[in-house]
This record gives C-alpha cells, structure tokens and sequence, in this order.
C-alpha cells in the first residue's frame, strides 16, 4: 500500500509539469487555434537561459524570473515574427511552421551552449523526502503541485478578474467580433503566446534539474503533455491539468506494476487518449462542436 | 486558351522526359549520387502515400515513420533470418503494412484533426520502443543490419552501368520501378470514383455522407493506402542504407520529412510529393555536406554555420521561409503562375479555376 502510495504521489508530481506543459499548449490553441509543436523547446531554450543566468553567478530565484521574463518576450516575438505572417495559412502550414521552430530551436541551444549535458544546475528548493508511515514524499512533489496550484490560481484571476484577461477572452471566443469591438487582437495574441513561453519556462526550470538539461531533455516531457492536452480537451485548461495528472499518474503505476509493458511505457498516454476520444472526440473536458451540411 | 487535352500532352510529353532522364541517371552519377536519388525516390513514395490520405483526404499524420519502419523491418528480417531476396519480401511488407493501416484507421474514425494528429505521433514515438522490445538483432538491439551477400540482387539482373556498383544500380532501379507504378497507381486512384469520395469526404464529411459515400470505408482505406505506400518505401529503404533501424528522433524525423515533402512540393497534387522529396534531401544534404566548404569566406558566421549541430536550425528555417513564400508549395505557385501567363495572353478577364487534381 505505501508503495503503491508513493508511485501516487510520483505520478501526480511528473503529473504537474505534464499539466503546466500542457496549459501552455492550451493557452496557445484557445487563442490562435495552433497547435505548438515547439512549446518543449521553447521551454527548453528558457531553461538554458536559466542555466546561463545561474552560471554566472546571479541567485537562483533572480535567474528563474529573468529567464521567465525573456522567455515572455521570445514569446511574444515568435507569434510577431514567425506566426502572424501564415497565421490564416492552412493548417498544415501551421503544422509546418512549428515543426520548423521545432528543428531550429533545438539545434540553436546546441551551438550557442553547447551539445554536453549540464549537470551543475542548481535547484530553488533543498532536496528533501518526508517518509508519513512509509510512504515517500519527495520536495519535487510538493514543490511541483504548489507550483501547479499557484499557476492555476494566478491564470484564474487574470482571465476572469482582469480586463486583458477579459480581452484574451473576447478573441479566443471570437477574434473578428473582439477587433471590432475595438480589442487589440495582435497584442493580445502576442500576450498569449509570451504567457504560455513563460509558463512552459517555469515547468522547465524546475523539472530539468531533476533529469540534467540536454538538447533532448524535453521531449518526452512534450509528448506527454500533448498526451494530457488531448486527454482533456484542447480547448480547455481544466481539462489540461486533469489530463497532466491523470497521465502522470498512469505513467508511474504501470511501470511499478505492469512489467509486460517494461520499455514500452508510452503506450499508456497514447492508450489513453484513444480510448477517451473514441467516447468523447472533444476530449474530456472539450467543447463539443456541431456541424452543418 | 491552353485546352485540356494540350495540357494533358505536355505532361504526358515531360514524364516521358523525366522517367528517360532518371532511367539514364546512373549513368552520369557516380555511387554516392545515385543512392541519394533512390533516397529521393523513397522518401517520395511515403509522401505520395502520405498525400492520399492527407492531401487527397484530409486526414493529417505525424505516424508515417512508424509504416515505413514496418516496411523496412519485415524486408530486412525476411532478408537476413530467412535468406529471402528482395522482390518477394515486398509481397508480405506491402500487405502487412496495408493490415496495420487498416487497424492504425479504425480510431481514426472517431478521431479527427490535430487529435489524430497526436495519436499518429504516439505511434511514431511508440514504434521504436516496440522494435527495441520485440527484435532481436545485432548483438541484442534493435538494428537490423544487412551485408553484401544478403543485398546482391538476382542472377536475371543484367550489369548495365559499370561505374557504379551492381549493388547500388539494383537499389536505384527498384527505387525507381516502385516509384513509377506507384505514380501511375495514384494517379489512377484520384481520377477514380473512389479517388472523388476522398476528397469529397475532405471538403465535407457529413455532406459526403448524405449523398451516399461510405465516409468510413473511405477514410479507413486512405490510411491503409498510405501506410501501403509508406510501407514500400520502408522496404526500398533498406537497399539504400543496408539496414533497418528503429530510433525515436530518427523515426520521428522520417515522420516529419515525409510531411515537409508533401508540403512543399505541393498537397494534393500527384507530382507534388515528389518534387518536395528532392528539394528535403537535396536541402538536407547542401547543408551538411555542400555549406560547410564553403563557409571559410564568412569569417565570423564560420564558427556557427561550420557546427554540425546548426544544419537542423538552418533546415527549419529555411522550411520556415519556405512556407512563408510558397505555402501551397511548388506546385500550387508554379500553377499560380501558369494560371496568370495564360490569362494575360489569353485576356480573359476572369480568374481560371485552379484544377484541384492533376
């Protein structure tokens, strides 16, 4: 029982970052009806970032917020620069695009930090495990789900409390009626995607100490997300963090206790969503679309 | 007026051209040149087939990797446990690669757009971790790697090129035969009744469904199309690189150039994938091979664009501007011009109608 806990409680932290991960595809997707395949290198360009800033020498919580920051702004000029340009382009192009952010930013923080492991980051937090009755605990956990936690409520107020959050509203609902209505559909598209950087900056920078940063340190993390993202719906953030946890933790049970499946752990997520969208195609959270002939 | 009958002329006329051209090719090229038109030729088989189902159906995968890799495996394995020649292992690839299309189709029924998007890429990241649990080759991984002796093609193959190995002209010219029926077969699958419902189930599934279009049958046979033809191309595959082999990014990679293929070069179009298979490996290889040499002369940018690690990020953002410039790829631009030099001497007032298949 206390070890079936324990992978519990592994689960819901790997759980977290899916879902953090997960609410940044989101983000995107409500607002811009793009599906981000590069979210994970952008995550992982900001944690490099994190890396530079803490290598030479600034405090760790100082190098979070700085490359949470830039992060924002790279955000934001990706969906100037590269985005907007095809941004009524068909889908595929879309794809496309991504694709090529993707390849670029992947092979970009190899040339300008290097293609070694770094191993020497530094974590915000000290290591720590408590052990209640046997069942092990660790401070990634705890810290991951607060982190989660504090995320979820902060996105809450700024999309219901405040008036960008109510702007971003107007355009993912629909983007023509909030132009006319006098919304700054560019800024706001823009704000999105630097938020959803910023975030996946966050999740970046404190799950990569944990696994050392490489060029290809995301991106197990991404598929996994994607996985939650599909999970819950794409359209919705609740469903994202629903998705994120209910992945991560039947990623952690099945390898603790279906050894049939040893090596081939993936096939749990990908499993998963086939068998919710093939009840609910909107995912579980989705908004049901109707169609007309 | 251009009429169609002409138009059909002219391209009957240049495909002659261009099948004797690439039939003379080896000729002129030397080991190294050859093989990598073969790999243009099979990477342009997967795109084709990629097309009938995205293109041509409208239905978006990520996954193809994982087919050609079923391909490459069943060939590679019949060649080298069983001591097969080549021909006959395309006659259980191609088949089993259609079955998995087939099985991979079935959710496809419920799942649609970016969704099945994502669980095509769950197959193409689930793939590799299968062949690394279920074969057993080279000294207990995954690879699957062939030597001369299990390559050699059969006796009945006559030695007509001499410069270049026996080896290596079989690997092109089954590259280049496979290509060709496959050409001629997509186009004999758009023009057909069925090649309609495909795109008729593209524009508008439940409409399609109201004038009696088994909209299922259809979408489930576009994927097993597909994987059939991504199937073949794993096989051919593995006469050019002497192996089968399974990686997550190299799977995945596969999955992408296949796409990026079918983009550029045009989708839904039947010489689109084509094209688009030779400008990603002709890219591909100027940037690693070609840009590097040439680089001494640009003094600071020697140090980035001389790193191996920087051709990916050049190759994106070339995809990139690529796409910016021509987004409906070289086809649709090239038809775009077309279109306007024979308006302009045509006068015709009124735009033409894009054809939406050639």
């Amino acid at each position: 029982m206390s070890l079936f806990l324990t992978q519990l409680m592994n689960g819901i932290g790997n759980g977290a970052v899916y879902a953090s991960l997960a609410l940044a595809l989101v983000l995107i997707f409500r607002t811009t009806g793009i599906l981000n395949f590069a979210q994970g290198e952008m995550a992982l360009y900001s944690t490099y970032l994190f890396w530079y800033f803490t290598d030479r020498g600034l405090p760790v919580v100082v190098a979070i917020l700085a490359a949470m920051a830039l992060s924002f702004i790279g955000g934001a000029l990706v969906e100037r620069v590269v985005i907007r340009p095809v941004e009524h382009s068909s889908p595929l192009v879309l794809v496309i695009v991504t694709i090529g952010l993707f390849l670029a930013l992947n092979s970009i923080v190899q040339v300008q930090f290097g293609s070694d492991i770094k191993t020497n980051l530094p974590r915000a937090y000290p290591k720590h495990t408590w052990r209640p009755g046997n069942v092990q605990i660790s401070a990634d956990t705890l810290v991951l789900v607060g982190m989660l936690a504090v995320v979820c409520v902060l996105l809450y107020l700024l999309f219901q409390r405040t008036k960008i959050g109510l702007a971003m509203r107007a355009v993912a609902s629909s983007s023509e009626s909030a132009r006319l209505s006098g919304v700054p559909v560019g800024q706001m598209l823009m704000f999105g995607w630097g938020l959803a950087a910023a975030l996946g900056a966050l999740a970046g920078v404190l799950v990569i100490p944990q696994i050392g940063l490489q060029a290809s340190s995301m991106q197990s993390i991404l598929v996994f997300s994607f996985a939650a993202a599909a999970l819950g719906g794409f359209d919705s953030p609740v469903g994202a963090v629903v998705g994120g946890l209910i992945v991560g933790v039947a990623e952690a049970l099945t390898t603790q206790y279906v050894h049939a499946l040893n090596g081939i752990v993936l096939i749990v997520p990908f499993g998963l969503i086939l068998g919710v969208l093939m009840v609910r195609p909107q995912g579980l959270f989705g908004r049901r679309t109707v169609e007309r002939v | 007026m251009v009429s169609r009958r002409q138009t059909q002329v002219i391209g009957l006329v240049m495909s002659i051209i261009v099948l004797v051209l690439l039939i003379w090719l080896p000729h002129h090229n030397g080991s190294t040149n050859t093989l990598r038109w073969a790999q243009v030729l099979y990477i342009g088989v997967a795109a084709m087939g990629l097309n009938l189902l995205t293109g041509y159906n409208g239905q978006v995968s990520i996954g193809h990797g994982a087919f050609f890799g079923v391909g490459a495996y069943t060939s590679a394995l019949l060649m080298h446990n069983h001591g097969w020649s080549f021909l006959p292992t395309l006659l259980v690839a191609a088949p089993l690669c259609f079955l998995v299309g087939v099985l991979v189709g079935f959710p496809a029924l419920r799942v649609k757009g970016l969704y099945l998007a994502l669980v095509t890429l769950g197959l193409a990241v689930l793939f590799p971790d299968l062949t690394k649990k279920y074969v057993h080759a080279t000294g207990g991984t995954n690879l699957v790697s062939l030597n001369r002796g299990e390559l050699s093609p059969p006796a009945w193959v006559p030695t007509s090129v001499s410069a270049i190995g026996r080896d290596d002209q079989w690997a092109y010219y089954v590259c280049l035969g496979a290509a060709v029926v496959l050409v001629i077969a997509a186009l004999l699958i758009v023009r057909s009744r069925f090649g309609r419902a495909l795109i008729a189930v593209r524009d508008h599934e439940s409409a399609a469904a109201s004038v009696g279009i088994n909209a299922a049958r259809v979408k489930v046979m576009a994927f097993a199309l597909s994987a059939l033809y991504a199937g073949i191309a794993g096989s051919c595959s593995v006469l050019v690189t002497h192996l089968a082999n399974a990686e997550k990014v190299q799977t995945f990679q596969l999955s992408i150039e296949f796409l990026v293929a079918l983009v550029i070069g045009g989708t839904a179009t039947v010489v689109g994938p084509l094209l688009g298979a030779w400008l990603v490996v002709t890219l591909q290889h100027w940037i690693s091979d070609t840009l590097p040499q040439h680089v001494g002369s640009l003094g600071p940018l020697k140090r980035v664009l001389g790193d191996p690690a920087a051709s990916p990020a050049l190759f994106g953002i070339m995809l990139i501007l690529f796409v910016f410039v021509l987004p409906d790829g070289v086809v649709g631009g090239f038809r775009r011009a077309w279109a306007r030099f024979v308006r302009n001497r045509n006068q015709t007032p009124h735009h033409a109608p894009a054809p939406l298949a050639t």
